[in-house]
């Protein structure tokens, strides 16, 4: 379907499902719940479903209607409610409405929950992934994470701010190809 | 633990949080550069975030309460919200609320003064936040220990940043040193009221605030022996604010956050 627009050449993508004026609910387990969820992705970082991030905690199928458990990344998080309406959306898109979508706090999130496919594609886009939390998250004032530049792999890189373009990144920069990087921070 | 002591407990976590993310958010786009225009701003948002997440429960626990219990905080109820005819909410709480209304410390509403005097307040205030959401984690309410836990992973990297940026200047130039020296003086006044107890704080959250202190004083020194800084030998402090006495500043910086919603009640993007 062509956009309105005369002068613009996007496709507006077709719903996968049409309805007519019943409301029909297709069979559902839960590996299609995930299945459907690994196509929702994170607004901010979209090469990232929802799953990757790990903020999807729990997914079950209760008389028919689907539940599905969030966290937040951070407290602040605009992503958070964009995240809610395009999961609800996608859903829809696939013939189900009757989504409850719940947010939960604790356990809070961490970047371990991250999929190490997220991780590889995060590298591939650009992003330094997070490294394993265990081992790098520190109190200790002014130190350094070793963080290998996604580009050209060195560990020659410098911190320059905590704070990034999001709530969840930090900004470096690669003092061998001097390219600026985000890096997705310990958390 | 009494209605209203958890209800104000829960607004005075919730207006701490905003009041100090709103201060910190009059240096967007004014920073002195770009990377530290974006932290504190940042951090702001981190603040936002717990504020709305208090709001949210503080909005839940009243929708719940019986008649006796409404009455019970009808003090700290927005007037304007009571002519909406439906539950209330988050945002009723944050901005239609009166000055007096707000139980947040005097410490976070104090004007943002120069670069040293935010990160200074900023150090003092995380420190405090760390401390706080340390113990409120354990807490026996499962939703105030479940925002505490969140929180407080954010809050570590505000006191990482604040605290750097005190032996940055502390430890720097002559003029930093002197800037980062007065701001030392006009704040510390401000400290006591952390760890006074309002009548709410006395329920049982799992706060104690002994310890509370003693942490937040270690802390806080070890930070300031590496800013080559002294904390003032002081007893004479100001406190008011958790009970709603606050200083002019106050009024000043509602009115501009609360413009909006007085203007156009229940105006959404």
């Amino acid at each position: 379907m062509p956009c309105g627009n005369k002068k613009c050449t996007k496709q507006i993508k077709q719903p996968l499902v049409k309805y007519d004026s019943i409301h029909i609910t297709p069979a559902l387990d839960e590996v299609a719940i995930w299945n459907i969820l690994e196509a929702v992705n994170d607004p901010e970082v979209p090469v990232l479903s929802v799953v990757d991030l790990g903020v999807v905690r729990k997914v079950e199928v209760v008389d028919g209607h689907i539940e599905i458990t969030i966290t937040p990344t951070y407290s602040g998080c605009p992503a958070m409610d964009a995240i809610s309406m395009d999961i609800r959306l996608k859903f829809i898109e696939n013939g189900f409405r009757n989504v409850h979508i719940r947010q939960q706090l604790s356990p809070a999130w961490t970047t371990d929950w991250m999929s190490e496919n997220g991780r590889q594609k995060l590298k591939a886009f650009g992003i330094a992934p997070p490294n394993p939390k265990q081992q790098f998250c520190k109190d200790e004032l002014f130190a350094e994470e070793a963080v290998p530049c996604p580009r050209c792999e060195s560990y020659h890189t410098q911190l320059l701010s905590q704070f990034g373009s999001t709530a969840c990144k930090s900004m470096y920069r690669c003092l061998e190809c001097k390219e600026a990087f985000d890096h997705f921070k310990c958390h | 633990v009494p209605t209203f002591q958890l209800f104000a407990f829960t607004l005075h976590l919730a207006d701490n949080a905003l009041i100090l993310a709103q201060r910190n958010a009059e240096w967007t786009g004014h920073g002195p550069v770009l990377e530290q225009d974006i932290a504190i701003t940042n951090i702001s948002l981190d603040l936002i975030g717990q504020a709305r997440n208090f709001y949210q429960y503080a909005a839940d626990l009243y929708n719940s309460f019986s008649n006796d219990e409404k009455e019970a905080v009808q003090h700290l109820i927005p007037r304007l919200w009571k002519t909406f005819n439906r539950e209330l909410q988050e945002d009723d709480l944050a901005f239609l609320r009166e000055e007096k209304q707000y139980l947040n410390l005097l410490l976070v509403e104090l004007p943002r003064g120069d670069w040293a005097q935010t990160v200074l307040r900023q150090a003092l205030f995380s420190l405090y936040q760390q401390v706080v959401y340390a113990q409120l984690k354990n807490s026996k309410h499962p939703q105030l220990a479940a925002i505490a836990e969140k929180s407080g992973k954010e809050t570590a990297y505000h006191v990482r940043w604040s605290s750097e940026w005190l032996i940055r200047l502390g430890d720097g130039t002559e003029e930093s040193h002197r800037r980062l020296k007065k701001a030392v003086q006009d704040l510390w006044p401000f400290t006591g009221e952390l760890f006074k107890p309002a009548p709410y704080e006395q329920a049982d959250f799992g706060l104690d605030m002994a310890l509370l202190k003693n942490a937040w004083q270690q802390k806080t020194a070890a930070v300031f022996r590496d800013a080559l800084l002294e904390a003032p030998q002081q007893t004479g402090f100001q406190h008011g604010g958790k009970e709603g006495r606050h200083t002019e500043h106050l009024g000043y910086l509602l009115a501009e956050m609360q413009y909006l919603q007085r203007t156009y009640p229940n105006a959404v993007w």
